[in-house]
């Protein structure tokens, strides 16, 4: 059980979720057909008492996260007015086509992955190469809370309370040569736990790659995550350790990470390769640049009811334009989707 | 009307899906983005019923029995209503009602071109389905109404461009698909065996 008292100076959630009260679609509806007025059950995203959000179901976790767990920093960086999405849809609508292409497969399928114990290698252009168990991979880092938007390419979003620690600080330990330009990641590869990578149909060439530019890896949005709403990363979430670049689409921030190598060349990415007309190297959020089989100019922000549904427009950069966009002066996101 | 029960059974058997779906929308077992199934299960239903309904006719000639060519109408003009409630649930859950977007989508979507011209074929056939344009139309009726196999093609093709990373799914259907045309070809369609001829004499006699 957490219970954490925040330092003064720490964000607390409250501060960046005042509209968070979630109403429940059926009390909605069951409110309007009963032609009363609508006194729906305000459920409080954040809870001060016995866990830090409501309704998370309780894992199992490893001893290295309950240990580091205690000295996070709480709300290091939150989103503004915007609710955080229900624990239950977060971890109930995932793409992992690992484990099946539905949004409900890696919830029903996921439970076969093993994540303990877990390797990482370290590898390419960096002074420090090496192949670590995940709890020493893990030591040098201090945890924190990050709320993030994510946006889907599929048109869908949520908000999602992250706990990681920059991309830029595991950058600064494993320290890489002049040479290296880009950070390529590989997802674990396993078709034993994993039933996606035993189908004969799937279009991916596993293992899942993706990748970034070297500078978009320094930006301290991006950040390695190890948890969600307080506690471990469930598996159909990434466990236990993924990538999380909250102004790219989803597909960016790759799960399951085993391997993390420093390059010159840019990686060739699992999408790109698929469609790369569809899919590209930079896959920046960019309402004014369509994916060619449906607009990108709005998102479903989830849940979205079928009577109440929450449309609405989605922002450049996923609303971080303001700490990313200078990476892409002079770049025309156009060509460079 | 022969097959009462038949045909009452085959039009419960059709409705309760749609039902069902809504039902569990309302309840909230849909998961976060229940409008995003709804269409996806309409569109599915709508492919599944344009299957079943193309199967009557070898069934037909597989068993010998006519209760198949009883209900063939009626599951094309419930393909039509699913087809009807897929289109309706897009426009309402995915486009939010926004006109000029599905203008937008009309001329640069491959995948929602085709599906609208799957759906104009399925509505020109559910418009002649009656007796009277059947006596009307007379020869040409028959013609018009293979219209069906491109609203097959459309469909199937229509639902390839939707698929993103595994092929699975899509192929089993259209494996099917294609058995189904391919027991139309001439030198096929005269073969099919009648596989429970005795079994249908019986049932003549009783």
């Amino acid at each position: 059980m957490l219970i954490k008292v925040p330092k003064a100076s720490d964000c607390h959630e409250s501060d960046v979720t005042p509209e968070s009260l979630y109403l429940s679609r059926r009390n909605v509806l069951g409110a309007a057909v009963a032609g009363l007025a609508v006194g729906a059950l305000p459920r409080w995203v954040f809870a001060d008492d016995a866990a830090r959000y409501a309704e998370v179901e309780p894992g199992r976790a490893p001893a290295w996260f309950s240990e580091k767990l205690p000295s996070t920093r709480w709300g290091a960086v939150a989103v503004k007015d915007e609710a955080i999405t229900p624990f239950k849809d977060a971890t109930h609508y995932n793409n992992f086509y690992e484990f099946g292409t539905d949004k409900g497969d890696p919830a029903a399928n996921a439970g076969s992955l093993k994540t303990e114990p877990w390797t990482v290698v370290v590898d390419g252009e960096v002074g420090k190469p090496g192949r670590y168990a995940l709890e020493d991979f893990m030591k040098p880092y201090q945890l924190e809370e990050r709320i993030y938007r994510l946006r889907c390419v599929e048109a869908w979003s949520m908000v999602i309370p992250w706990i990681g620690f920059p991309v830029s600080a595991l950058l600064k330990e494993v320290q890489p040569t002049s040479n290296a330009k880009f950070i390529r990641f590989e997802t674990l590869q396993d078709p034993k736990s994993m039933p996606g990578q035993r189908s004969g149909f799937a279009l991916i060439d596993w293992p899942y790659i993706e990748g970034l530019r070297l500078d978009e890896a320094m930006n301290p949005l991006a950040i390695l995550a190890v948890g969600m709403y307080g506690r471990e990363l469930p598996n159909q979430n990434g466990a236990p350790l993924r990538l999380v670049v909250p102004w790219k689409y989803g597909f960016k921030s790759i799960k399951s990470i085993v391997r993390i190598s420093l390059v010159s060349e840019q990686p060739k990415t699992t999408w790109q390769s698929i469609a790369s007309d569809e899919y590209g190297f930079y896959a920046n959020v960019n309402p004014t640049v369509d994916h060619p089989r449906w607009t990108q100019a709005r998102e479903r922000r989830l849940p979205s009811g079928l009577f109440k549904p929450n449309v609405r427009d989605t922002q450049m950069f996923n609303g971080y334009a303001d700490e990313v966009a200078s990476l892409y002066t002079g770049l025309d996101l156009r060509k460079n989707y | 009307m022969r097959f009462p029960f038949w045909r009452i059974a085959v039009f419960l058997a059709a409705m309760i899906w749609p039902l069902l779906w809504l039902y569990q929308a309302w309840e909230d077992l849909l998961g976060p983005d229940p409008g995003k199934v709804l269409v996806d299960r309409l569109g599915l239903g709508t492919l599944v019923l344009l299957l079943v309904t193309l199967s009557m006719t070898p069934m037909q000639k597989l068993t010998g029995w006519t209760g198949w060519m009883a209900v063939r109408r009626q599951l094309g003009l419930w393909c039509f209503a699913y087809v009807v409630l897929h289109l309706s649930a897009y426009t309402a859950f995915i486009l939010g009602f926004d006109w000029s977007q599905l203008g937008v989508e009309l001329r640069k979507r491959p995948y929602i071109i085709v599906g609208t011209l799957g759906f104009l074929c399925l509505l020109a056939l559910a418009v002649t389905s009656n007796r009277y344009s059947q006596r009307r139309l007379g020869g040409r009726w028959k013609k018009l109404h293979r219209l069906v196999y491109v609203v097959l093609g459309l469909g199937l093709l229509h639902f390839l461009w939707i698929v993103r990373a595994d092929m699975k799914e899509w192929a089993i259907y259209a494996v099917i698909g294609a058995v189904l045309l391919v027991l139309r070809l001439p030198p096929l369609a005269r073969r099919i065996p009648r596989l429970v001829t005795k079994k249908a004499s019986s049932a003549k006699k009783a």
